[in-house]
C-alpha cells in the first residue's frame, strides 16, 4: 500500500488498474448549491491576463504567434515552458513557450509543411527531407494503398474529412491512472501484459508485443516529462495538487505526441474530487486553493494548440482541439456522480470567462440533483459554453465510467477506443442515385454506372430503390477506405502514450459518420408528397429541381418524413455493418457535423427538397434551417426518433434560442411585492 | 369539435408555468395598435383543427410538458368559447394544466354567456389577462374596444377564485405613463387571486407581418421599449399595489 492512498477506501483497484472501482468506493456525491465556490485569486487573474494578452497578439499575427519548425514534438522534446512560473500552480506546455505550436509530422509531412507555410513559416528542409525520404508517414501509407475509387470519392466530396493526412484523434487516454497509480506501477502492469501474450507469433501477437513495447517506452518518457518540470511522477499523487499535475502530465504527453482531430480529456472531475475532499478534511488545502488549482489546470487546457491548415480550420470553423471533459452523470448504483469538483470545473467559466475549450460536457440525467441542474443552466446562460449529453441513454450502453471524445463519441475510459471515420455525404449520395453515379458538380463518373433516373418527375419508389443501391455501394468504399486509414495510422502514427493508458484488451469502435441527413430526408419527402421535376443540363445530368406543392419537413414531429430520416440511418448503418472492419472494430455511425455542414453543403449540388446548390446543410441531425416551424419540442421530437442503436457514435442537435424566449423578462409577485427576475436570469 | 387555429408552438415558455404547448386561436375582436399578430385577426383566415388532434400533439411529447401544460392564446380564444371549453375539458380529463391567455374583450353577463363562461372557467387552471390600458378612454383609443366588460371579467374571475396573471404591454409614449401604471397597480391589488403582474416591453417585430398582409402599421416610427426603463414603471406598479392593498384592508 502506498502512503499516498491513506484514507482511501480500498478495493479491487489496489490490486488491479481499476479506476471505476476506486471512484465508486471513494467519491462523495454533492447535492448542495454553488455557494461554496471561490472567485479567482490574484495569481489566477494575473496569469489569465497574460494569456489573454498573448491571445490578442496571436490574433493580430493572423492566427499563429509562433511555430516550431525544426524540433519534432515528442513527449520529451522540449525543455520546460511557463507563462509566469512563480504564479502557476499547474505547469507544463506543449513546447518551450506558450502559444508556440509544435511540429507533429507523423500524420503527414505534407500537412505539416502546408500548415507552416500557410501561416508564414517554413519547416527546416532537413526535417522535411527526413520525413520524405527516410521516415514514412501515415499519409504516405494511406495513399500507397488507396484505390482509384476511394480517391475519386474523396476528391468529389462524397466522403470527406477522412483522417488520412492528419491525426485521427478521438482516443481518450485514462489520464487518471497516472495520478492514482504513478507511472512505475503502470509500466509494471504493461510489462506483465507483454509477458502474457501468446507465444506463437501470429501477426496480431507480433503487433501487440510491438505496441506494448512502444507503450512502455512512452510511459518511461512520461516520467521524464515530469522530471523536466521538476516532478517525480513515478509514484502516486499524494494530494489534489499533485493529482491534477500528474493527470495533466499524462494529457500533456498525449498532445505532445499526437495532433489528433479531437484530444479529449475524459471524465476527471469526480475522480479529482476524491483528492480534494480528502485534502479539505485534512486541511491540506482550502477551497480557495483548490479552486485556484482547478483554474490553472483549465487555463492550461485552454492553451492547447495545434499547427493546422486554413482548410482544416474552415472545415471545423475555427481551431478546435476538442478537449472534452465529461461531467456529472449517474452511477449504475443510482447515486448521482456530481461532486463539488463538477461545480468547480464549470465555475472556471466564470473565473476565467467563457470558452469553447475545454469542452465542458454535462452528462445529463433527469435524476441529477436540482441544485446542479440550476447551476448548469445559469452558467449556460452566462457563458453559452456548456454541452449537454444524454446520460440516461449512454449509461445503458457504457455504464458509468465512460466519457465523450470530441463532441458526442462515447466510450468506456481506458477500456474502449475509437477509430474516427469522418463522414459520408448522404445528400450527395441521393444525387448520385439520380445521376447514375455521376457527380453533379464535377460531372465525373465516381460511383459505378448504375441506371440513372430518366423520367421528368422523380418517383419515390424508384428513387428509394436506387438510393438504397447507392448507399450500399457508398458504405463499402467508405468502410474500406477507413480500414486502410486505421491500419496505416496504427503503423506510422501509433498513439503510444494514450494506448499505454488503456487496458491490454480493448474494444475498438469503428466510427463512421453521416452528413446531410435532413436534406436527404426532406428530398425524399418532397418526392413522395409533392411533385419534383428534374432539370437536366445539356448532358442529361440532373443539376436542379423544381418542387411543386408542399411536403412534410423533418423537424416538425411529422412521422411521414421523420420515418424516412430514421430509415435512411438504419439502411446506411446496416450496410456499414455488413462490411469487414479493421481489427475487429465494432461499426457505429454518428450524425454530428456540428460545423463542417457548411463545407459539405458547399460541395453538394441542388437537391430535390428545393435546397440550392452550395447551400449549407443543417448541422448534425438538425432539421434544415427554418423548416422546423412548430417550435423546439417538435423539432427535438423529430431528432429523437432517430434510433441511437443505429447511430451509437452520437446524434447531435444544435439548439439555439434567444434568451428572451426562455422565460418572462420580469414580474411582480403580488403577495410580497417582490420584483422577480426570470428564474434563470443571467448577467446579460 | 374543430376550431380555427392559427398555429401551434410546441415550446412555449412565456405563457404560463413550465414548458407549454401554446395554441394560437384565430380571430380577434380587438385591433390594438401595437398588435404583433395581425395575421390572427380574421377568424376564417386559417385551417381548422380538431381538439383531439391538439391533445394528440400534446400527448406525443408530454414528457417535455410535465411542469407545464396547454395555453390557449391568439388571437382571442374566447371567440371560440365552445371549442375552447371542449379542449380544456378534455385536457383536464388527462390532468393537463390549462391556461387561458385572453384580453377578456368578449365577456358579457347575459345568462347564456355566463353559463358558458362558468363552464369554461371550471376547467381552466390559470388565466393570463391582458389589461391594455386602465383608463377607459385611452383603452378605446388603443384597442377600438371598451374596457368596461374586461374589468368586469377580471372581477368575475376573482369571484371564481381563479389564479390570474395580469399583463400590460408598455409602449413608449402610449402606455408607459407612471401615474396610469400606478392606477393599474391599484386595480390589480383589489383582485385577491392575482399572482403576478408582468410588464411586457413593446417590440416592433410585428411590422413585417403588417407588410405581408398589406396593412399600414399604426405605430410606424415607435421605438422598441427600452427594458431599462421598466424599472421606474415597476416601482410605480408597486406603489399602486400597496395603495390598493391599503384601500382594501
Amino acid at each position: 500500500m502506498f502512503e499516498q492512498w491513506k484514507n482511501f477506501k480500498t478495493g479491487d483497484w489496489v490490486n488491479n488498474i481499476d479506476l471505476r472501482n476506486f471512484i465508486q468506493l471513494n467519491y462523495t456525491p454533492y447535492d448542495g448549491t454553488e455557494s461554496f465556490l471561490e472567485p479567482p485569486t490574484e495569481n489566477t487573474l494575473s496569469l489569465w491576463k497574460q494569456v489573454m494578452d498573448m491571445s490578442e497578439e496571436e490574433r493580430k499575427a493572423g492566427g499563429v504567434l509562433d511555430m516550431d519548425t525544426k524540433t519534432i514534438s515528442t513527449i520529451t522534446s522540449h525543455k520546460a515552458g511557463y507563462i509566469d512560473k512563480d504564479k502557476e500552480k499547474i505547469v507544463g506546455i506543449q513546447t518551450d513557450k506558450p502559444f508556440k505550436r509544435a511540429l507533429q509530422p507523423y500524420g503527414g509531412i505534407r500537412m505539416a509543411v502546408k500548415a507552416a507555410a500557410d501561416n508564414g513559416y517554413q519547416i527546416d528542409p532537413q526535417t522535411v527531407e527526413f520525413f520524405t525520404l527516410y521516415r514514412k508517414t501515415h499519409n504516405d501509407g494511406v495513399f500507397d494503398a488507396y484505390t482509384d475509387e476511394m480517391r475519386a470519392c474523396r476528391s468529389n466530396h462524397i466522403i470527406t474529412g477522412l483522417p488520412d493526412a492528419y491525426g485521427r484523434g478521438r482516443i481518450i487516454g485514462d489520464y487518471r491512472r497516472v495520478a492514482l497509480y504513478g507511472v512505475d506501477r503502470l509500466i509494471e502492469d504493461k510489462k506483465n501484459q507483454k509477458n502474457e501474450t501468446p507465444k506463437v507469433m501470429y501477426q496480431d501477437v507480433i503487433r501487440q508485443r510491438e505496441e506494448l513495447s512502444e507503450q512502455i517506452k512512452a510511459l518511461e518518457e512520461l516520467k521524464k516529462l515530469g522530471e523536466i518540470y521538476g516532478f517525480d511522477i513515478s509514484k502516486p499523487a499524494g494530494n489534489v495538487l499533485e493529482a491534477v499535475q500528474w493527470l495533466y502530465f499524462g494529457y500533456l504527453a498525449a498532445v505532445k505526441e499526437q495532433n489528433g482531430a479531437a484530444m479529449s480529456l475524459g471524465r476527471v472531475s469526480t475522480f479529482l474530487d476524491i483528492y480534494a475532499q480528502r485534502d479539505l478534511e485534512n486541511s491540506t488545502f482550502s477551497e480557495k486553493e483548490i479552486q485556484e488549482i482547478v483554474d490553472h489546470f483549465i487555463m492550461k487546457l485552454r492553451l492547447i494548440k495545434f499547427a493546422r491548415t486554413p482548410e482544416y480550420n474552415e472545415l471545423f470553423t475555427g481551431d478546435p482541439t476538442w478537449v472534452t471533459e465529461s461531467i456529472g452523470g449517474m452511477g449504475v448504483d443510482g447515486r448521482h456522480m456530481v461532486t463539488k469538483m463538477s461545480f468547480r470545473f464549470i465555475h472556471t467559466l466564470k473565473n476565467l470567462g467563457a470558452s469553447a475549450e475545454p469542452n465542458m460536457t454535462v452528462l445529463w440525467s433527469v435524476r441529477l440533483p436540482n441544485n446542479f441542474k440550476r447551476f448548469c443552466a445559469k452558467t449556460s446562460i452566462e457563458s453559452s459554453s456548456i454541452q449537454y449529453e444524454n446520460d440516461d441513454l449512454m449509461r445503458a450502453v457504457h455504464g458509468d465510467d465512460y466519457a465523450i471524445a470530441c463532441c458526442v463519441s462515447s466510450m468506456r475510459i481506458g477500456k474502449q477506443m475509437q477509430f474516427f471515420g469522418a463522414r459520408a455525404n448522404l445528400a450527395k449520395c441521393l444525387l448520385y442515385a439520380i445521376n447514375g453515379g455521376v457527380d453533379e458538380i464535377t460531372k465525373k463518373q465516381v460511383a459505378p454506372k448504375y441506371r440513372p433516373v430518366t423520367t421528368e418527375y422523380l418517383d419515390y419508389d424508384e428513387l428509394w430503390q436506387k438510393y438504397d443501391d447507392m448507399m450500399k455501394w457508398l458504405a463499402g468504399v467508405y468502410v474500406n477506405a477507413l480500414n486502410i486509414i486505421h491500419y496505416m495510422h496504427d503503423k506510422y502514427c501509433y498513439e503510444r502514450l494514450q494506448m499505454a493508458l488503456h487496458d491490454k484488451d480493448i474494444t475498438r469502435w469503428f466510427a463512421t459518420g453521416i452528413a446531410g441527413l435532413s436534406v436527404a430526408a426532406d428530398s425524399l419527402s418532397a418526392v413522395k408528397y409533392a411533385k419534383v421535376k428534374v432539370i437536366r443540363d445539356e448532358n442529361g445530368i440532373a443539376v436542379d429541381y423544381n418542387v411543386e406543392g408542399d411536403f412534410p419537413k423533418y423537424g416538425n414531429d411529422d412521422d411521414r418524413v421523420d420515418e424516412i430520416a430514421k430509415d435512411i440511418v438504419h439502411k446506411f448503418m446496416s450496410y456499414i455493418r455488413s462490411n469487414h472492419t479493421y481489427r475487429g472494430g465494432i461499426a457505429t455511425t454518428s450524425i454530428l457535423t456540428i460545423t463542417s455542414n457548411v463545407v459539405y453543403g458547399k460541395n453538394t449540388g441542388a437537391t430535390p427538397d428545393g435546397r440550392k446548390a452550395g447551400d449549407a446543410f443543417a448541422p448534425g441531425a438538425n432539421p434544415m434551417h427554418g423548416r422546423d416551424s412548430s417550435g423546439a419540442v417538435s423539432s427535438l421530437a423529430s431528432v429523437s426518433k432517430l434510433s441511437f442503436s443505429d447511430a451509437q457514435d452520437g446524434i447531435s442537435n444544435t439548439f439555439t434560442i434567444i434568451p428572451n424566449a426562455l422565460g418572462c423578462t420580469s414580474r411582480i409577485i403580488i403577495e410580497n411585492l417582490d420584483l422577480e427576475k426570470p428564474v434563470l436570469s443571467g448577467k446579460r | 369539435m374543430e376550431g380555427y387555429i392559427h398555429s401551434i408552438e410546441s415550446f412555449g415558455t412565456l405563457d404560463g408555468p413550465g414548458i407549454r404547448l401554446v395554441v394560437f386561436f384565430q380571430g380577434c375582436p380587438m385591433r390594438c395598435v401595437y398588435c404583433h399578430n395581425p395575421d390572427t385577426w380574421n377568424i376564417k383566415a386559417s385551417g381548422k383543427i380538431d381538439s383531439d388532434e391538439i391533445l394528440k400533439i400534446y400527448e406525443k411529447n408530454k414528457s417535455f410538458y410535465k411542469d407545464g401544460g396547454i395555453t390557449a392564446t391568439g388571437g382571442e380564444p374566447l371567440l371560440q368559447i365552445d371549442f375552447l371549453t371542449e379542449l380544456f375539458e378534455k385536457a383536464k380529463q388527462k390532468s393537463i394544466h390549462t391556461c387561458l391567455d385572453t384580453s377578456g374583450a368578449v365577456f358579457n353577463e347575459s345568462k347564456t354567456s355566463i353559463e358558458k363562461f362558468d363552464r369554461l372557467v371550471s376547467s381552466t387552471d390559470l388565466v393570463i389577462l391582458d389589461i391594455k390600458h386602465i383608463d377607459p378612454d385611452k383603452h378605446i383609443k388603443i384597442t377600438g374596444h371598451k374596457s368596461e366588460n374586461i374589468i368586469k371579467f377580471a372581477r368575475y374571475l376573482d369571484d371564481k377564485n381563479k389564479d390570474i396573471w395580469i399583463r400590460h404591454v408598455v409602449v413608449p409614449g402610449l402606455t408607459d405613463n407612471e401615474d396610469e401604471i400606478e392606477k393599474l397597480g391599484c386595480f390589480v391589488a383589489a383582485l385577491k387571486n392575482a399572482v403576478f403582474v408582468e410588464l411586457l416591453p413593446y417590440h416592433s417585430m410585428g411590422v413585417k407581418k403588417y407588410e405581408a398582409l398589406g396593412l399600414d402599421y399604426p405605430l410606424k416610427g415607435t421605438e422598441d421599449m427600452d427594458k431599462e426603463k421598466l424599472e421606474p414603471l415597476y416601482a410605480a406598479l408597486k406603489r399602486g399595489i400597496k395603495k390598493g392593498k391599503n384601500n382594501t384592508n
